[in-house]
């Protein structure tokens, strides 16, 4: 576009060095740290290659391989359990709290600090202090169950609640996505409300028929970055799982259970030093977030509702 | 209906409920928010009691929240037990020279991709979408086995590097800020002779410090708290971070909770200090929708 005033006139040339000049780092950045390496993962994923083995090329063999991988199948079950588990019941949570902060309140600041503050814990520190909260004996979680006579599982050792521990300990930290919805409340016109309460709508009408479509494009921002998030979990599982016994070796949690696909990736390339399988994981998982992120925004035009005024 | 009516009726609508029953809907509003922020803090609350109770107390069943008996124990525990100062300072090199490099080099970028105009622009701005984008589990090996051939691994390098070629996420919001920054300002310098570098030196990072100190208390808690990268590259006990070193403080030991508990209280204190005093950045960070 043109300003009213247009910039003095500079040689096309001379403007391209300067602005190739400012931006030459992440050039360089780009291409030494994104380009090469998408680029040779490709090729690594064709070849049997370790770190002390020059890779050799064979072809479809590392992506044939993982059809017929258990614990392939394991981590990639796992991962979407998480993802599609987790992200949901995430953007619930955000969207209740958000309302509640969203109230006539004083100390604004303090509640959304205390909501926020969990985001800035280490994740090892998190997952230390998660393990010992699900305890099934000395911990926290399942005495608060207790006082309300709920059925205490036994979440880090039990097969069937491993990944749900995962889920717990990454909701932990959904107060930055609570935040960004309660600043996408407060963007709503209030005449909205005051309109449809005229027309004798009830909460739940008012939230159906305004606040869910008016928010629906940050729905929309925010189950994407969620869902690229929880398909690329590794350290809230990894030290969940922690099996202290084992010294240097990582647990996967009962029964596999905590076993997430990066875990697995990082397990393959540095632990059991296939990093050509590990690239071929890493291209699937590209692939899978791809085709998962397209299939969001395809279905955006049915739900997510765009204000034009 | 008119526009008289409709607001008489809106205003009378309110009123009524503030007046009558106003003291219970503020209780209520209360109790919701109370018991919203007890969820996320209780946990706090309890890493915080467990690291000040005596090791016995700790393994009670039921668990009890305040210890019977104080006890700093622990703490010592956790300073002389593992390399406690090592791993803190190899945690602030690493997480320092992060943060030096983000601000030094994310604003230059981002200045390219919203103040000066070049063909190729757009092209550049797609690639730092595009990257910001992409998992990281891609670029993890080939990235590792570009640092092991230079002789890198096991050194800070490839773990502050990056920081110094431009981080995707910070180049994003660095640009949107300076997009809300009128050209004038920038013509006027220029029209004074001063040359390009010297206007983004002494015009443009002034008024991009917001957007500056968001991006450099977002890199540190990133760094502070970063595991996969460092637990990839660090193999010497001597270079850990606190991440590592806690980390393999549970396998070679066994769990013992109660330094455990206070060395995670000594880990989160400096990453909660520096959102005290940076809150309002962090909260204006996420805003943005671009972090969180």
């Amino acid at each position: 576009m043109q300003s009213a005033r247009p910039r003095p006139s500079e040689p096309t040339g001379r403007a391209l060095l300067k602005g190739l000049a400012f931006a030459s780092p992440f050039i360089i950045g780009f291409l030494v740290l994104y380009l090469w390496p998408i680029l040779a993962s490709g090729y690594y994923s064709l070849t049997d290659f370790s770190l002390f083995k020059a890779p050799k090329w064979v072809g479809l063999a590392n992506y044939e391989r993982m059809i017929s991988d258990a614990k392939f199948w394991k981590s990639l079950y796992n991962t979407l359990f998480f993802t599609f588990v987790g992200v949901p019941v995430d953007i619930a949570i955000s969207i209740a709290g958000a309302h509640i902060l969203n109230q006539k309140l004083k100390g604004q600041p303090l509640w959304r600090a205390l909501v926020y503050l969990p985001s800035i814990v280490p994740a090892v520190a998190a997952g230390f202090l998660w393990r010992w909260l699900l305890n099934a004996q000395y911990g926290f979680v399942n005495e608060i169950l207790r006082w309300f006579r709920i059925p205490q599982p036994n979440w880090l050792l039990d097969a069937s609640w491993g990944g749900i521990s995962v889920i717990v300990l990454m909701l932990w930290t959904v107060g930055g996505t609570m935040l960004i919805y309660l600043a996408a409340l407060k963007n709503v016109p209030q005449e909205l409300y005051e309109a449809a309460e005229l027309d004798g709508a009830g909460p739940l009408r008012r939230f159906w028929h305004i606040t869910w479509p008016m928010i629906s494009p940050v729905t929309l921002f925010q189950v994407i970055v969620l869902i690229i998030a929880f398909l690329q979990v590794f350290t809230q599982p990894f030290v969940l799982s922690k099996d202290p016994g084992l010294g240097t070796q990582t647990a996967t949690g009962p029964g596999d259970s905590m076993l997430s696909y990066s875990i697995y990736l990082f397990q393959n390339g540095f632990t059991f030093l296939k990093m050509g399988y590990a690239s071929a994981m890493a291209w699937v998982l590209l692939f899978v977030t791809l085709a998962i992120t397209l299939l969001i925004l395809w279905s955006a035009k049915k739900w997510v509702f765009y204000d034009n005024r | 209906m008119t526009t008289a009516e409709y607001q008489g009726a809106a205003l009378g609508e309110r009123v009524p409920v503030g007046g009558r029953f106003g003291w219970l809907m503020t209780i209520y509003r209360y109790a919701l928010v109370i018991l919203l922020a007890l969820v996320f803090v209780f946990p706090f609350i309890v890493m915080l009691t467990t690291a000040f109770k005596v090791s016995d107390e700790i393994f009670m069943a039921p668990p009890e929240l305040l210890p019977r008996t104080w006890t700093l124990d622990h703490f010592i525990g956790a300073l002389t037990q593992i390399p406690f100062f090592r791993f803190l300072l190899n945690t602030v090199v690493i997480a320092g020279l992060s943060v030096l490099g983000t601000v030094l080099v994310s604003p230059l970028v981002a200045y390219s991709l919203s103040k000066l105009r070049w063909k190729g622009r757009n092209l550049l701005f797609i690639m730092v979408l595009a990257t910001m984008m992409l998992p990281p589990q891609v670029t993890l090996i080939p990235i590792y086995m570009m640092w092991n051939k230079v002789g890198a691994t096991g050194t800070i390098l490839p773990l502050v590097i990056p920081a110094f070629l431009g981080t995707p996420f910070f180049i994003f919001l660095i640009r949107q800020f300076l997009l809300s920054v009128p050209d004038e300002l920038i013509e006027a310098a220029k029209v004074d002779g001063a040359s390009e570098f010297r206007i983004y030196w002494s015009i443009v990072l002034p008024i991009a410090r917001p957007a500056l100190i968001t991006s450099a208390v977002f890199q540190f808690v990133w760094a502070w708290t970063d595991f996969l990268y460092p637990l990839i590259y660090l193999n010497e006990e001597e270079s850990y971070t606190l991440s590592i070193g806690l980390y393999s403080f549970l396998g070679e030991h066994g769990v013992q909770w109660g330094p455990l508990m206070a060395s995670c209280v000594l880990f989160t204190l400096p990453a909660f200090l520096i959102f005290l005093v940076f809150q309002r950045y962090f909260i204006g960070g996420i805003a943005t929708g671009a972090l969180k």
